[in-house]
C-alpha cells in the first residue's frame, strides 16, 4: 500500500525535511508562523506514531527502506538482507509517540515562554525528535549508533543554545563529551558484531549468533560494549555526572525532551538490543549475570541518584537527579529480564515521562515568573502562584507512584516480579529511592509556596548555586495561560493514562512480544506474517503495601527536612553533621570537570565487564 | 596464508584497543579543551582502525570495479568502508561542535583548562 510505505517512515522523514526547510528559509519566517510550523510537525509525528502503534499492534511492520529486501542466498537457501529496516513494534512505536507528545509541549510552551528565538532552535529540535524517533524505530545496529550520535549532537546544540552564558556551554562540554566516548564504544561492539555474523541487522545478527553461538564471554563483553553509549545516555551510576549538568542549563523546554524521553530511550536501546540480538544465544548462565549487573546498575542509580536529589536547592538540578533515580528504577524493572517487569517498566516510563515533563514545564513557570528556582532565594516568595504549587505537589505523588499515575501501575507490575524473583529486598530500595525524591519536590514548595522551614541553610550544606536569569527577560507579573496549559494536560494525561485496562492490557501484549526474538528475525527476514501475542485481562492491581509507605515517607522526610527542630537540639545536630559528612565526598565527585567524568567512565566499563564475566561464572 | 592473516587482524585489534585507551588517557588527564577534542579524535580514530581490520581480505584488491578488477569478483569488505565514511562524517559534526564550544568557553571565562573552568560542584 502506498499510503502506508509513505508514512510508515514518517516520523524520522518529517521533522528532518522541515528541520532543513526551516534552517534554510527560517530567518526570513516570523517567529509565530515558525512555532506554528515547528509545533504542527511534532504533532504530526505524534498522530503518525499512535498509528504505527495501532497498526504494529496485529504485528511488527517491517519496511525496507528504498524497497531493498532480503535476497535469498543460493549458496545457503537462506534469506540475508542487504538493505536496512525499520522495524516497528507497538513499543517503540508508543517511544516515539512518547517524543511526539513530549515535543508538542516543549514548543507549545516556548511559544510563549522565550522572549526572542531564532529558527535555529526549531531546526535543532526538530532534528533531535527525528533523531529520538530513528532511535525508536530502527533495527539497524548500525543505524542505532548514527541516530544515537545525531541525538546527541542536536541535544548538545540545544543544551549550550544560550551561548551568551558560560554555564551552559560547560554542561554542553560534558554532555558532548562523555557521550560520545561511549558511543565509540557502542560503534566498537557494533563492529565485533559484523566481524562475528557478517551483517547489520539487528535480526540476522541474533540469528546467526544463536545458530553459531561464540563463548558467553565474548558476547557478554560485546553486549556490554555496544550498551556502553546507551548506558551514558540512560545515566547509569558511574556515567550519570553530565547528566545533570546538562540538564540544570539547557533550556526548560528542552529539559522536558531530556528527562522524559531521552534519557529513557538509552533503556530502550539496551532492552531492544538485548532480547533481539543477544538473548537467543546469551544461554542461562550468561542471562543470570546480565540479570544481576543491570541490577546492582539500578540499585546504584536508585539510591544515589535520590540521596544527590534529596541535598539539591537548585529546583532543575534537583528534578534532574530524580530523573536519574527513576531510571535506576525503570533499568532493575528491565533487569528482571521478564515480561510482566518489562510491561510495568513501560507503563512507568510513559507515567514518569509525563510527570517530569509537566514537573519541568512548573520549574521554566517559576523561573519566568521569579527568575530563579532557588529553594532559599524563593522561601515564602511564590505564596500567589498556588497553581503551580498544586502543579509540583500532584507532582511529587505521582512520582512517588500514588494512584491513578501510570508510575502507580507501572510500579505495582514491578512490585509483583520482585516477589515472583524472591528479591523483595529491591522493592525497599525502590520506596527509599522514591520517597526521598518525591519528599525533595515537596519540601521544595512547601518551602516556596508556603514559607515553611528555615530561612537559611546550614553554610556548608550549600549546594550550587545557578544563575538562571537569561532565559526570560527578567521576571513578569502574571503568566500566560498557554504555559499552563500543557503542564496541565501532561499531569492529567499521566494520571489518565493507564486507569482503563485497555493500555495496561495493550503494553502487556506489547512486551510479551518484545521478547519473541526467534519470531522477529522469521519476520524481519523472511517476511512471515507475525501473529500478535494474544491479550489477557490485566492481572487485578493488588494491594502493594510499599504505595502508602513510600507517601508516608515521603511526607515524613519533607517535615523532617523542614522543621528539624522536632527533633530536639542534640539529634538534629548530629543528624545534621551526619548529612553533611555523608555528602561531603559525593558532591566532590560531581566535580564539573569532564576529565573526571571519563575517569569514571572507563573506571565503570572495567567494572562491571568484570563483575559480567566474574558471575557468569 | 592463514598465519598471515590472524597476524595482521590481531595486531590491528590490539593497535584498535591501544589507541582507544591512549585517548582515553589523553582526556582524563588534559589540561586544554582543544588537546581533549584531539584526544577524542584519538579514540576515534581507533574504530578506523578496527573497522580496517575487519574489512581486510589478504591480497584483495580495493571494491572499485574497473577493467582490471571484474565486477563480482572477490573484494575487501566494502560494507565497512561504508560505514567508516559514515563514521567520518558523524564525528566530524560533534568534534566540530565541540571546537565551537571551546571558543566559546575561552571567549566566557578566558580559560581552556577543563579543572580550572569547572563552576558546577555537587
Amino acid at each position: 500500500m502506498p499510503w502506508s510505505n509513505i508514512l510508515t517512515p514518517a516520523p524520522i522523514v518529517l521533522p528532518l525535511l522541515v528541520g532543513a526547510f526551516l534552517a534554510g528559509v527560517g530567518g526570513y519566517l516570523p517567529r509565530r508562523l515558525l512555532d506554528g510550523i515547528a509545533l504542527l510537525t511534532s504533532a504530526a509525528v505524534l498522530v503518525v506514531s499512535c498509528m504505527l502503534v495501532h497498526a504494529s499492534a496485529h504485528g511488527t511492520i517491517v519496511h525496507w527502506l528504498g524497497n531493498w529486501r532480503p535476497a535469498l542466498l543460493p549458496q545457503t537457501g537462506k534469506f540475508f538482507p542487504v538493505g536496512i529496516c525499520l522495524a516497528i513494534d507497538p513499543i517503540g512505536a508508543g517511544m516515539s509517540a512518547m517524543v511526539g507528545l513530549l515535543s508538542m509541549a516543549a514548543f507549545a510552551f516556548s511559544w510563549l515562554y522565550f522572549e526572542q528565538v531564532r529558527s535555529l532552535y526549531h531546526t535543532l529540535m526538530l532534528a533531535f525528535v527525528a533523531a529520538m524517533c530513528g532511535l525508536c524505530l530502527t533495527g539497524d545496529l548500525f543505524n542505532l549508533f548514527v541516530w544515537f550520535e545525531l541525538m546527541t549532537a542536536a541535544a548538545v546544540g540545544l543544551c549550550g543554545y544560550k551561548s551568551e552564558e558560560s554555564w551552559p556551554l560547560l554542561g554542553a562540554l560534558n554532555f558532548a563529551v562523555v557521550n560520545t566516548v561511549g558511543a565509540f564504544l557502542s560503534l566498537s561492539g557494533v563492529a565485533l558484531l559484523y566481524a562475528r555474523t557478517g551483517s547489520l541487522n539487528m535480526a540476522e545478527v541474533g540469528r546467526s549468533l544463536a545458530s553459531h553461538p561464540p563463548g558467553s564471554a565474548f558476547l557478554l563483553i560485546v553486549f556490554l560494549f555496544v550498551s556502553a553509549g546507551f548506558l551514558v545516555k540512560m545515566a547509569v551510576v558511574p556515567f550519570q555526572f553530565w547528566l545533570a549538568d546538562a540538564h540544570a542549563v539547557a533550556p526548560t523546554p528542552v529539559c522536558v525532551l531530556f528527562s522524559g524521553v531521552m534519557v529513557e530511550l538509552g533503556l530502550y536501546a539496551v532492552a531492544r538490543v538485548h532480547w533481539v540480538v543477544f538473548a537467543p544465544s546469551l544461554g542461562t548462565a550468561g542471562e543470570q549475570a546480565v540479570r544481576d549487573v543491570f541490577l546492582l546498575m539500578g540499585t546504584l542509580g536508585g539510591v544515589i541518584g535520590a540521596v544527590y536529589c534529596f541535598s539539591q536547592r537548585h529546583l532543575k538540578r534537583l528534578l534532574a537527579f530524580s530523573t536519574i533515580s527513576h531510571v535506576g528504577l525503570m533499568v532493575m524493572g528491565f533487569a528482571l529480564l521478564d515480561p510482566g517487569a518489562l510491561s510495568g517498566t513501560a507503563v512507568y516510563m510513559v507515567g514518569h515521562g509525563m510527570i517530569k515533563g509537566s514537573l519541568f514545564l512548573g520549574a521554566g513557570i517559576l523561573l519566568h515568573r521569579c527568575g530563579s528556582v532557588d529553594e532559599y532565594d524563593l522561601r515564602g516568595q511564590c505564596g500567589n502562584l498556588w497553581l503551580l504549587g498544586i502543579i509540583l505537589v500532584i507532582g511529587a505523588v505521582g512520582l512517588a507512584g500514588m494512584p491513578p499515575f501510570a508510575t502507580f501501575y507501572g510500579q505495582d507490575l514491578i512490585h509483583d516480579a520482585f516477589a515472583r524473583a524472591h528479591r523483595e529486598s529491591l522493592s525497599a530500595v525502590a520506596v527509599i529511592a522514591e520517597a526521598l525524591t518525591a519528599g525533595a519536590i515537596l519540601r521544595f514548595s512547601a518551602r516556596v509556596f508556603l514559607g515553611w522551614g528555615e530561612r537559611q541553610e546550614a553554610s556548608s550544606r550549600g549546594s550550587p548555586h545557578v544563575p538562571m536569569d537569561s532565559e526570560t527577560a527578567g521576571q513578569h507579573d502574571k503568566t500566560p495561560f498557554g504555559m499552563w496549559l500543557p503542564a496541565v494536560l501532561l499531569l492529567a494525561l499521566a494520571s489518565g493514562v493507564a486507569v482503563s485496562g485497555q493500555f495496561r492490557q495493550a503494553t502487556d501484549a506489547a512486551s510479551r512480544h518484545f521478547q519473541q526474538s526467534e519470531k522477529l528475525a522469521a519476520v524481519t527476514l523472511e517476511s512471515m506474517n507475525d501473529v500478535p501475542s494474544p491479550r489477557t485481562s490485566p492481572a487485578p492491581v493488588q494491594f502493594h503495601i510499599e504505595t502508602p509507605v513510600t507517601l508516608a515517607l515521603a511526607l515524613g522526610i519533607a517535615a523532617l527536612a523542614l522543621f528539624p527542630r522536632v527533633l530536639g537540639e542534640r539529634l538534629n545536630w548530629v543528624l545534621g553533621r551526619g548529612l553533611i559528612a555523608a555528602m561531603r565526598p559525593l558532591r566532590r565527585l560531581q566535580s564539573g570537570n569532564v576529565s573526571d567524568y571519563v575517569a569514571w567512565f572507563a573506571f565503570g566499563i572495567a567494572g562491571y565487564g568484570g563483575l559480567l564475566l566474574w558471575w557468569h561464572r | 596464508m592463514p598465519g598471515m592473516n590472524h597476524l595482521i587482524t590481531y595486531t590491528g585489534l590490539g593497535v584498535a584497543a591501544w589507541m582507544f585507551l591512549v585517548g582515553l588517557y589523553g582526556i582524563v588527564t588534559s589540561r586544554h579543551l582543544v588537546h581533549l577534542c584531539l584526544c577524542l579524535t584519538v579514540v576515534q580514530a581507533s574504530t578506523y582502525v578496527l573497522l580496517t581490520v575487519i574489512g581486510y581480505r589478504p591480497g584483495l584488491p580495493a571494491p572499485i570495479f574497473t577493467d582490471w578488477v571484474q565486477a563480482g569478483s572477490l573484494a575487501v569488505d566494502p560494507v565497512v568502508q561504508a560505514l567508516m565514511l559514515t563514521d567520518v562524517v558523524v564525528e566530524a559534526t560533534v568534534v566540530a561542535l565541540l571546537l565551537a564550544i571551546t571558543v566559546k568557553i575561552h571567549k566566557r571565562t578566558g580559560s581552556t583548562d577543563p579543572a580550572a573552568i569547572n563552576v558546577m560542584r555537587g
